[in-house]
């Protein structure tokens, strides 16, 4: 059984090469190693974090940027930000949504309500365009899911995708081009070399120093507000991460005892036979 | 399907049964009492973990095609709907998704086991070439069920590998057409690939009992490679390797949790969380973990035609295995120099796996050639030549022989 572990232990090396195979975009430099609370297993949302985050998508990303696949009453939702239902049926309401038909076949306007989803700046993808010099700001719902900060067999099993990091490395890594970037760098574009697509990005730097007041006096600098952001970010693609781990270790706890008594009773068994 | 069976009807209701359908004879002689080699070791279990990871799959699949909807403009929606609304929809969609990979991962130990003991030879081909079948069938339905959320990969995916077909001469371009459903990879292409997706498990289930009934005939190999001789040699399945194959079933169980709990999305792509775009091209298109072998073999030949041929080939091959190896001895054990070669091919299938991993160009490619060439030379070459060139350990006398030899040492010196 020793031997067999130790070739299932090369076979397993062998096999994570093979996973995680994505590879980065030519020149994209990798996402700054920040750590955030729901890091490794046993991590969660930091609540007060969550809130900021969700303030500073609100008042600055939702300008531009939808999030089309979360709802106001997730808000208030288990391993969330940990608004209170009220809070949340004050927040949506401050919103207005377009509704209907009505008994009278016309559409209407109405408050917006904890079932609603987060409304969209703009009607469609072609408004989006049109408004952001040809360029379709992405929806934010699954950004820390689908745009990796690093790469890597191994760092990427370690160290996760790093998308949240991805995140904040962009809204804090603008740099003064050099002459020669300069010299290529498209009319209207900005130069972030954390992007994912080129180094040329249309979004202009979107946080200043102070522009988001926090309601529990929390720094509000570029840096803690690209945190803030980024940790509400994780938190709108992976809802369910707090639940999920601690199911996990329910599950494993579980599975090693009933693993340990199988391995007892086979071995008592196969004692007459060996 | 039963072996040797004393099934006696206890009950009354048993007695009544018995004489209309004898169906506890049956599970009594195949899966109680079924004498088993005594001397298999844990690379024997992985077919109760595989049994295991289908009906796992078929359950998770089953529940999540309740709440999926396959439409080209719902269908990534309604995977995401699963993922925060449905409940425990996330942990049904990440044990389906990590459920496909631990399922090939116990398939490629299992498919190994078989080359090394020489599972597939005389009186067990039909067996092997069953199993060959649903390793083929299993990877249809993963590729499909890739498609289903409908994401990036999914869609480019699904583009590059229908478009293989169209290398077929003559009648590529309409067989591709026929598969679509139309002129490119769309709303009817997704549809059918759900439909089949649904369908292909339970074909391969029934495959599976095939496979099960085929095993059953001449019964279990074993790590000798030396025939049943007596009852000596065995013992019944149950309770000796229910609980053998129960205790390795836990044990890979805490390797799935640990995946679908504690690292959910590092066996797919991170590019599959953007919905499908079929005028945006990702950088890299690349297959899950494991296809990459094979696209490294497709994409190896300059040809496409070629391409697709040793793809295609370098699977059916395997249905020829147990006609390739000419050696009389069946387990690797016994079989000094075909030890080492079947070493070297095992390590260039994981680095085909690593180069199919990367873009094809330069040095990639070239090795890729290389390895794609020696994966057929293993086949063709080496495994006919072998038998006739080596010259074998002796082999045990019998399996009781072989585990009270494996014993002695153990006893004390003097």
């Amino acid at each position: 059984m020793k031997k067999m572990l130790k070739t299932l232990a090369i076979a397993t090396a062998g096999l994570l090469v093979l996973a995680g195979v994505a590879s980065a975009t030519e020149g994209q430099k990798d996402a700054k190693a920040i750590s955030y609370s729901f890091e490794g297993p046993f991590g969660t949302f930091d609540k007060g974090q969550l809130q900021r985050g969700y303030k500073v998508y609100k008042e600055v990303c939702a300008s531009c940027h939808s999030m089309r696949l979360v709802s106001f009453r997730n808000l208030s939702e288990h391993g969330g930000p940990g608004f209170s239902v009220e809070q949340v049926k004050a927040l949506a309401a401050t919103f207005t949504v377009n509704d209907g038909p009505g008994n009278d076949g016309e559409m209407f306007d109405r408050p917006g309500l904890p079932s609603d989803r987060f409304p969209s700046p703009f009607a469609n993808g072609q408004a989006a365009a049109a408004a952001n010099g040809g360029a379709v700001p992405p929806d934010l719902s699954l950004i820390t899911k689908f745009r990796p900060g690093w790469y890597g067999t191994f760092n990427q099993l370690l160290n996760g995708i790093g998308g949240p990091q991805y995140v904040y490395s962009v809204l804090t890594g603008y740099e003064e081009p050099t002459a020669e970037i300069k010299a290529e760098m498209p009319e209207g574009k900005h130069y972030n070399p954390y992007f994912a697509n080129g180094h040329f990005i249309s979004m202009a730097p979107p946080l200043v120093d102070g522009q988001v007041t926090f309601d529990d006096g929390a720094p509000n600098t570029v840096d803690a507000m690209a945190r803030d952001v980024s940790a509400f970010l994780a938190w709108t693609a992976e809802p369910k991460m707090e639940e999920r781990k601690s199911l996990g270790f329910m599950v494993l706890i579980y599975l090693a005892v009933l693993a340990l008594l199988l391995y007892f009773v086979k071995k008592k068994i196969w004692a007459d036979q060996h | 399907m039963s072996g040797p069976s004393n099934y006696q009807p206890k009950s009354a209701f048993g007695k009544w049964m018995h004489e209309r359908l004898p169906i506890m004879e049956m599970v009594q002689g195949s899966l109680l009492d079924f004498p088993t080699p005594k001397n298999l070791n844990y690379w024997w279990t992985f077919g109760g973990i595989l049994a295991v990871m289908l009906v796992a799959q078929l359950i998770t699949g089953i529940i999540l095609a309740m709440h999926y909807t396959p439409h080209v403009s719902m269908a990534f929606d309604s995977v995401e709907h699963i993922m925060r609304d449905v409940n425990s929809g996330w942990l049904l969609r990440y044990l389906h998704a990590n459920g496909a990979s631990m399922f090939f991962m116990a398939v490629y130990i299992h498919i190994f086991r078989g080359m090394y003991y020489g599972s597939y030879k005389a009186p067990r081909e039909v067996l092997w070439m069953i199993g060959v079948l649903i390793y083929l069938v299993m990877m249809a339905t993963a590729f499909m069920g890739y498609v289903l959320p409908w994401g990036q990969m999914s869609f480019w995916g699904a583009k590059v590998i229908t478009n293989l077909f169209s290398a077929i001469p003559f009648v590529g371009e309409s067989v591709t057409t026929w598969l679509w459903g139309g002129y490119s990879v769309d709303n009817p292409t997704l549809n059918r690939f759900f439909s089949l997706h649904y369908l292909l498990p339970f074909v391969l289930a029934g495959l599976v009992g095939l496979h099960i009934w085929a095993l059953h005939v001449p019964g279990n190999g074993n790590p000798t490679g030396v025939n049943v001789k007596g009852s000596q040699d065995t013992v019944p399945f149950h309770p000796y390797y229910t609980m053998k194959d129960g205790f390795a079933i836990v044990v890979f169980m805490i390797l799935f949790s640990a995946f679908t709990f504690f690292a959910p999305n590092y066996l797919g792509h991170a590019i599959n969380y953007l919905p499908a775009d079929p005028l945006v091209t990702p950088a890299h298109i690349v297959p899950e973990w494991y296809y990459l072998p094979f696209y490294a073999i497709l994409r190896a030949i300059p040809d496409k035609l070629g391409g697709v041929v040793a793809m295609f080939g370098s699977i059916l091959i395997l249905f020829f295995l147990p006609w390739l190896d000419t050696s009389r001895v069946r387990s690797g054990t016994y079989r000094p120099i075909f030890k080492q070669f079947f070493w070297v091919f095992a390590i260039v299938c994981v680095a085909l796996g690593y180069l199919g991993s990367k873009p094809a160009e330069g040095a990639y490619v070239f090795w890729s050639r290389i390895l794609t060439a020696y994966y057929f030379i293993h086949f063709i070459v080496i495994l006919p030549l072998l038998g006739l060139l080596e010259s074998p350990k002796p082999l045990p006398p019998s399996i009781s022989d072989s585990v009270l030899a494996k014993k002695k040492p153990l006893a004390p010196a003097e």
